[in-house]
């Protein structure tokens, strides 16, 4: 009986229908604000934040974003390498013509800009879904990063093609280029997904998720209830490039801080958000972090176990990581299909009864 | 169950980090992908002469050189990672070995203090060392290779390219656009026509681009490829019947790992090469000693005296040779990343000295300042020989035209600097 919910009475409507209806859940989720906010910068070390944490947030932002999509709207989409390009390219047009803004607002309205780019490239949602969809958002995914090579203009005609984050600061504090400290990237990139996952997560309970979920379950059902499959849609795209949208701008601005786009954003990208989602749970928000956690520091855990501890040839580690983890997205998806989050919920059944089954 | 796993993921990674002693020469490498053939025997070559540096003389200075490998796959994201995992080892100086995995790095070495090597590729101002005080690119680079593949042309077509064709077949990547400047300010020098043709990474796919080419019938071809889309170039430039002889690559098309899948198609093809080629240096019989023969080579030793393989154990001495110079510099053989900084900036290699290593006329002499931190930029051209499966040298080092380049990389130096902020320094 770890999971205790013995005297965890509710008496309103209100307290029913929160994020967290278990006490000891909402515990947890405030120790784990209060690590993330107030331990973890002072500890965070350049390794731990360039190497795990960073990209962790980042691809947990893009997940989330797809799994707006993915998972509560119902359409596939592979265009995310695209989307976050657009992201990226978009911070670095507005912050190298308007220094004197705010990077981080750069970074929010880069999304915006996303999220236009996502309706556009969403409209043909309108008469196509499931496979044909994924490839007419495939086509997004290569016009992109076609775009953005073959243009001049969006990489400020630099000889090499490169699009590197100039040196931005918020409040005297370097956020943005080299200089940047690793606590200064770690909350950046930590205030962008813990709000963006609240929005998500308000977002996907309230009437648009339900919108956008009757459309993913039965869209013809949703039209007749009263949903309009128009805006239904087009919203879940614009949230979703949104939040894709951010992903890359951070990506590129905070993380990276140098790229490019075939290289950074090429459709290995989406497969790889894709893939995140899918192993998370798919209209989960939880799932969305866990899929990112698998994907990002898995891999890097891996390495240094097999070449750090054990010892081995860098390309047999390489190798074997490969197949260790495609192993892992193959057994996972096998035990339990809805993902992580599913098995997380499982897990949590089980352990409110645990030890008696019955 | 989840603190257990943090746990674990905490000593794995604490376990990473390599004890701190010696002298550390992270080798950023790639093994897989499609760049692990070519990247594969470049890390061997690299690895290997410190080994035998190790093994014949102890290290340098007394002091044995560490080269911890990390996979980076010619991915820039893992090659942050590699750089992040490896600098806090005392990493002396990076070789990251790819132009995208360089652009990364230059603002961070800049600001963490490591001087970065980049032989023969990275970002060609780099040369600028005013600007780039921590980016070192000697012997040679991308816009030395581009000017003198067309030294070579103007050569091969009696000192005149009036009139002429050449087609630019490039990796559509930061590596492949960097010729293009130069190129473009050469056709107008030459009066040569220049046509590019990008071939988006990996390059596996080429058909179109060599339709175009078999189309328009360029004068030459210049080919700035990498990895497998070398093979691919090589074999479309075959299958369209192209004139061997006017394909002509940048050094990193130029390893047998690109010809030897055209098998006798590929007879004729020339590139340019920064180093001498083959294995008749006395240098190897010191390696075959203490290193080949006490099973100590790296991967086997199966890739020795091959031409990526020999560019990776250039690159290794450029940095051993700077290390011995930081190391008499400081007076102590344990030296940091600023001391190896000032023994790079003051390095000297002279053809007797390459002749003292066993390697006369291996590499070309050069000496780097503080305002050149290219060296002399010269290449020579080499041809494959298909039947013998041989790289033979058809020109001696050839001197590029610095009139055209140097305007160019201190303007691209000094829009640099305005971007960033740098007060160029050397006055």
């Amino acid at each position: 009986m770890l999971y205790r919910e013995a005297g965890d009475f509710k008496t309103s409507y209100r307290d029913d229908s929160q994020t967290f209806p278990l006490k000891l859940d909402r515990m947890g989720y405030w120790v784990t604000l209060a690590v993330a906010f107030g331990v973890i910068p002072f500890v965070i070390t350049d390794y731990w934040a360039n190497a795990v944490l960073v990209p962790f947030l980042i691809y947990a932002i893009a997940a989330l974003g797809l799994n707006i999509l993915v998972g509560y709207g119902g359409q596939v989409s592979l265009g995310t390498g695209g989307f976050m390009a657009v992201g990226a390219y978009a911070t670095y047009k507005l912050s190298t013509s308007f220094p004197e803004i705010s990077l981080l607002i750069h970074i929010l309205l880069a999304g915006g800009i996303t999220a236009a780019v996502g309706v556009f490239f969403g409209l043909p949602s309108l008469r196509i879904k499931g496979f044909y969809l994924a490839v007419a958002t495939l086509a997004a995914q290569f016009f992109l990063v076609w775009l953005f090579n073959k243009v001049p203009w969006f990489y400020n005609y630099s000889a090499s093609g490169q699009i590197t984050a100039p040196e931005r600061t918020f409040l005297g504090y370097v956020i943005s280029g080299p200089a940047t400290s690793a606590s200064a990237k770690y909350l950046v990139c930590l205030v962008f997904a813990v709000g963006l996952a609240w929005v998500a997560r308000n977002l996907t309970r309230g009437t648009a998720g339900r919108k956008w979920m009757a459309i993913r379950d039965m869209d013809i059902a949703a039209e007749i209830i009263g949903v309009n499959p128009l805006t239904a849609k087009m919203s879940a795209f614009a949230v979703s490039s949104f939040f894709i949208g951010i992903a890359g701008a951070l990506l590129f601005s905070i993380y990276l801080g140098a790229a490019e786009a075939s290289e950074t954003f090429g459709i290995t990208k989406s497969f790889l958000v894709l893939f995140m989602v899918i192993i998370g749970g798919l209209g989960s928000i939880f799932g969305s972090f866990a899929g990112a956690a698998f994907l990002v520091v898995l891999p890097v855990f891996l390495k240094n176990v097999l070449v750090g501890a054990f010892g081995w040839p860098t390309d047999l580690a390489a190798h074997i990581e490969l197949m260790i983890v495609g192993a892992l997205i193959v057994f996972f998806l096998i035990v339990e299909p809805h993902g992580l989050a599913q098995l997380w919920r499982l897990t949590k059944e089980k352990l409110r009864l645990w030890p008696f089954p019955h | 169950m989840k603190l257990r796993f943090a746990a674990a993921v905490a000593a794995a990674m604490m376990a990473a980090a390599p004890a701190l002693a010696d002298l550390t020469v992270p080798n950023l490498s790639y093994r897989t992908g499609p760049y692990g053939a070519n990247g594969n025997q470049y890390a061997d070559g690299f690895n290997d002469y410190f080994t035998l540096l190790n093994e014949r003389d102890g290290g340098i200075g007394g002091q044995r050189v560490l080269t911890p490998e990390c996979e980076t796959a010619y991915n820039t994201e893992k090659g942050v990672e590699c750089y992040e995992s490896t600098k806090g080892s005392g990493a002396l100086v990076y070789n990251p070995f790819s132009t995208g995995i360089t652009y990364q790095l230059i603002p961070k070495v800049s600001s963490d203090g490591i001087p970065m090597l980049t032989p023969g590729y990275g970002r060609t101002s780099a040369k600028d060392g005013s600007v780039f005080q921590w980016v070192f690119n000697p012997p040679a680079n991308y816009w030395d290779g581009a000017s003198v593949i067309v030294k070579h042309l103007l050569d091969v077509n009696g000192g005149d390219l009036n009139g002429k064709t050449i087609a630019l077949v490039y990796h559509n990547s930061a590596f492949g656009k960097e010729p293009i400047r130069t190129l473009e300010e050469l056709s107008k020098k030459h009066g040569f026509t220049l046509t590019q043709i990008p071939v988006d990474p990996p390059g596996q796919e080429q058909k179109s681009q060599w339709l175009q080419i078999r189309r328009e019938k360029p004068d030459h071809v210049i080919l700035y490829g990498w990895g497998v889309m070398n093979q691919a170039a090589i074999q479309e430039a075959a299958n369209i019947r192209y004139p061997m002889e006017n394909l002509i690559g940048i050094w990193w098309a130029g390893g047998e790992v690109d010809v030897e899948p055209a098998g006798a198609a590929a007879n004729g093809y020339k590139s340019a090469t920064f180093n001498g080629v083959g294995m008749d240096y006395p240098f190897y019989g010191d390696l075959k000693t203490h290193v080949l023969d006490a099973n100590k080579a790296s991967g086997g030793g199966q890739h020795v005296g091959k031409a990526m393989y020999s560019r990776g154990m250039y690159a290794a001495l450029v940095i051993a040779e700077g290390i011995k110079k930081a190391q008499e510099l400081a007076g102590t053989p344990e030296i940091t990343p600023a001391q190896m900084r000032d023994g790079l900036e003051a390095l000297e290699i002279t053809e007797a000295r390459m002749a003292e290593l066993g390697l006369p006329g291996f590499g070309q002499p050069f000496q780097l300042s503080c305002q050149n931190h290219g060296g002399s930029g010269m290449g020579m051209i080499q041809q494959w020989d298909a039947s013998a499966k041989q790289w033979k040298l058809i020109t001696e080092f050839i001197q590029p035209d610095e009139e055209v380049l140097q305007p160019l990389i201190t303007a691209d130096a000094q829009a640099f600097a305005a971007e960033n902020n740098i007060q160029p320094r050397c006055n």
